[in-house]
């Protein structure tokens, strides 16, 4: 069986404190906060931040032989948003790119059969959790991604955690629903269920345990993920997991992160688990689907940059519930009197594509100048055609002037314009993300992120914004 | 260098504007056949007179047809655009066509009709792209608001200095415009009222920007030989220099948002053209581009008007007002007369025209003109800090001995 190569998760920087919510409709209470992503921000954007964190070395991500995207809240039907995330990494065109859409059940599936498959797969769990206003889903889910690369162990790129088992459960059973352009799920009540759920998750993952030859007892991580609360609380009891086993399910800080929640959760284990360590992984709906791994000494050198605790702890004050609204398109703004932005066109989105989705600069192989957007004229010796492809995707910048637009129309105003000088050479003047007026200042360090920037007469666009240093940090000093 | 200019061999015999403003009641076409009566009537001519036309607007027309349509010619007419250039460049062609012999009497016409969109501020044209600049949807006020901190930076001007430094220029564009008939503003305004105006972008509040509006202007030219024919007080072309950047401001690291590298350089070739070796003493009057506040002061610079890191002093002393060393705008400038795009930079040269032939109002006549200070200066800018076109012309009453 395959292994898992490396990982990485991807939670926007926004929150919605529940109590905002509460507050707003003339209730009392709301605990914790959810993920809220960005104005800018999508399944598909959300999928590459995360494939990013996991594939941070330019060997592994050339060893990439298919991609599984999967969600319950894709950006586009009839067209692969696979491909984007593909295209956003630069990976060799050979390579299958897939969707894997339609609910939570979709990333467990895309992880049991990457584990099965003789290829090195990268599987990318993305979601977005929306509700009616008032409801439970909103309150209670979150919006985030997380990315697994599996394969088979090889001596330069190792396992760091070993499939042992896998054993899943199917069953049709009317518990959750949404017919496509609904706005929100439709669930039957919520006892209904429990009982076939949760009796199903403790079947797959006793035989997943037996097969691998660990005992519940024994087990170092139990991950249970799924959007039927009650349900996923029984398996540990129902299966004999001491509930210390159980990993800290992120809920209340973030949200349940739907198709993405078992990577999420998964990707913080994974953050701070020692070698030899045993994670089972439930996820529970229309069934259930479990994963079994034991942890490898490579894992201690191969953990994500940016780890989920800090990507919770940074997370940023509460956003108005209005604001949300706003953002997520249930609340219909007054538009400004501009044009309507221009969405872009197929051709030269396809010719421009090394620049637009995986922002590749040219290097002039004459006098060394860097260039973006990329032309056939070196702007510094004029050379023609002398140009080679260099990506900015992790290279870093500091800003050198800044300016904030106030007219300019953005779900999120004002828009922060900022000019970047890269490391290394090079500046591109764009708009600055996940930021205040306050970190829009010269000497501001910023790193590239992957953005839907609008959504024009029913197109996505993707391009990339600045934002303040995450991914690209500097490790601390005396961090392993 | 190939690049020789027609100093002397070419001369405007008469000119238009019309008044600029929200013209809902006039159409383009209204405003055109407005400004080419106005010209053809000031040089004693009408329009069968004229052999070639060139046509400057941005987005009010395709096509010398969009001309010729609406004054019944049949007449060669170019319709040209570069940008906020786009009046100058009209201008540009037309001295060319005749000083080359191929015409005798040539008109240049620029006409803009922004208020029929519905939108505020200015939508471009567009083009079919991928999507992949990374401005989005940022305006243009956000753009050229970069020059203000770049400029308080490298020059340690304090930011509350900067901004009344800027509203300065605010007011005495509107203190000129307020003298002006054909202005879209014409109320003084106060420097408190400048300074505490809502902000648009960056430290540029409402008073910082210029208008949207309606307009057209129109010149007609001939080889100065015949000038006498048409008037006695003909104005002769010195220099016509334009430059049209390589962009680079934008994608390299050397730029600093203090300056426009085309305009000096764009400057330098006028002034060889002219003659002029000390701009800040040989200039009468300069009509700039002032599409916004800090633009104006940077131009200061880059015309050679103020020694490097300077021109703030010289605004708050008012070298550049109305009774100053060098009045600036004294038309009131986009800022008060309004900008629309086609028509501005021959709404300059009409200003140049007045002056200089001493046809000005009382109340806006500049009294800088001397034996040794006797040229006048229009100067467009089109794009944005980084990546821009620039045209500077340079016209006497005088020809050069």
């Amino acid at each position: 069986m395959a292994g898992l190569l490396s990982y990485g998760a991807y939670l926007p920087c926004h929150r919605l404190d529940r109590s905002e919510i509460a507050a707003v409709l003339g209730e009392s209470g709301g605990v914790g906060a959810r993920a809220v992503a960005g104005y800018d921000e999508d399944t598909t954007s959300m999928a590459v931040e995360a494939a990013r964190a996991a594939l941070m070395s330019a060997t592994t991500r050339g060893r990439v032989q298919q991609v599984l995207l999967a969600s319950a809240t894709p950006a586009y039907l009839d067209k692969t948003n696979a491909t984007l995330v593909h295209a956003a990494l630069g990976l060799a065109s050979q390579v299958l790119a897939v969707d894997m859409i339609g609910s939570v059940r979709s990333g467990a599936g895309a992880l049991a059969l990457a584990a099965q498959s003789g290829q090195r797969s990268l599987v990318v769990l993305s979601d977005l959790r929306i509700g009616l206003p008032g409801g439970s889903d909103e309150r209670d889910g979150g919006d985030g991604a997380a990315a697994f690369l599996l394969g088979p162990d090889t001596a330069d790129l190792p396992m760091i955690a070993e499939v042992l088992a896998q054993d899943a459960v199917s069953d049709e059973v009317l518990e959750r629903w949404r017919l496509p352009g609904a706005v929100a799920s439709r669930v039957w009540e919520e006892r209904f269920a429990e009982d076939i759920y949760g009796p199903q998750a403790a079947q797959a993952l006793t035989a997943a345990l037996e097969r691998a030859g660990v005992r519940p007892e024994e087990l170092d991580h139990l991950v249970v993920a799924g959007l039927h609360a009650r349900a996923c609380r029984s398996v540990p009891a129902a299966v004999g997991v001491p509930a210390a086993r159980v990993a800290a399910d992120l809920t209340r800080e973030v949200g349940n992160c739907g198709t993405a929640h078992p990577g999420l959760v998964l990707a913080d284990v994974l953050d701070r688990a020692g070698p030899g360590e045993t994670i089972a992984v439930v996820t529970v709906g229309d069934g259930a689907s479990v994963l079994v791994l034991r942890t490898t000494a490579a894992l201690a050198a191969v953990r994500q940059p940016h780890p989920v605790r800090d990507q919770i702890a940074e997370g940023r004050p509460s956003l108005r519930y209005a604001t949300y609204l706003t953002w997520r398109g249930l609340l219909t703004r007054e538009p400004p009197r501009r044009p309507d932005p221009e969405p872009p066109y197929a051709p030269p989105a396809h010719r421009r594509s090394g620049w637009k989705h995986a922002l590749l600069a040219a290097v002039c192989t004459k006098c060394g100048t860097r260039q973006m957007p990329p032309g056939r004229v070196c702007l510094s010796c004029h050379s023609v055609d002398a140009q080679r492809e260099e990506s900015m995707e992790q290279v870093a910048g500091t800003v050198v002037s800044s300016t904030v637009d106030r007219l300019a129309f953005s779900p999120s105003p004002p828009i922060l314009l900022v000019v970047v000088d890269f490391d290394g050479g090079g500046r591109l003047r764009c708009e600055l993300t996940d930021a205040t007026e306050a970190d829009a200042v010269i000497g501001s360090r910023v790193e590239m992120t992957f953005r839907r920037t609008v959504t024009a007469r029913g197109i996505h666009n993707y391009f990339w914004k600045a934002r303040p240093l995450r991914l690209l940090r500097p490790a601390p000093a005396g961090a392993s | 260098m190939g690049s020789h200019g027609i100093r002397d061999r070419v001369a405007i015999i008469g000119m238009g504007c019309t008044p600029f403003g929200e013209h809902w009641g006039r159409s383009a076409d209204d405003l055109l056949v407005d400004s080419t009566q106005a010209a053809v009537e000031s040089a004693g001519m009408t329009l069968d007179d004229v052999d070639a036309f060139w046509f400057g607007t941005q987005a009010s027309g395709v096509s010398g047809l969009s001309l010729s349509r609406v004054l019944r010619l049949n007449k060669p007419v170019t319709r040209l655009e570069n940008m906020c250039a786009t009046g100058s460049e009209s201008l540009r062609n037309a001295c060319y066509a005749v000083a080359s012999g191929a015409y005798d009497v040539a008109m240049a016409v620029g006409v803009e009709k922004l208020k029929d969109s519905g939108y505020s501020g200015l939508a471009g044209t567009t083009i079919p792209a991928a999507g992949d600049d990374g401005r989005g949807e940022a305006t243009a006020p956000a753009n050229f608001s970069l020059l203000a901190p770049a400029y308080a930076k490298r020059y340690g001007v304090e930011a509350a200095e900067l901004k009344r430094v800027l509203a300065r220029i605010a007011w005495k564009n509107h203190m000129n415009g307020a003298r002006n008939p054909r202005a879209q503003f014409r109320k003084e305004v106060p420097m408190e009222k400048i300074i505490s105006a809502p902000l648009v972008a960056g430290m540029l509040g409402v008073f910082d920007c210029s208008g949207v509006s309606d307009g057209s202007a129109a010149a007609i030219v001939v080889r100065a030989e015949d000038a006498p024919r048409y008037t006695d007080k003909p104005l002769y072309i010195k220099a016509l220099s334009f430059v049209a950047g390589a962009a680079d401001g934008v994608s390299s690291p050397g730029y600093d948002f203090t300056t426009f590298p085309e305009v000096v350089a764009c400057a330098e070739e006028a002034y060889r053209q002219a003659g002029v070796s000390d701009p800040r003493e040989e200039i009468a009057m300069a009509e700039v581009h002032d599409c916004f506040t800090p633009t104006e002061l940077v131009l200061m610079e880059d015309l050679g008007f103020s020694e490097r890191g300077q021109a703030w002093k010289d605004v708050e002393a008012g070298v550049f007002d109305l009774d100053g060393t060098l009045p600036v705008n004294p038309d009131g400038g986009l800022k008060a007369f309004g900008h629309p795009i086609g028509a501005s930079g021959l709404r300059m040269m009409y200003e140049a025209w007045l002056q200089l032939r001493g046809e000005a109002p009382a109340q806006r006549r500049i009294g800088s003109l001397t034996s040794t200070r006797r040229l006048a200066m229009t100067h467009n800018l089109g794009g944005g800090p980084g990546e821009c076109v620039s045209f500077v012309g340079l016209v006497g009453a005088e020809p050069d001995a």
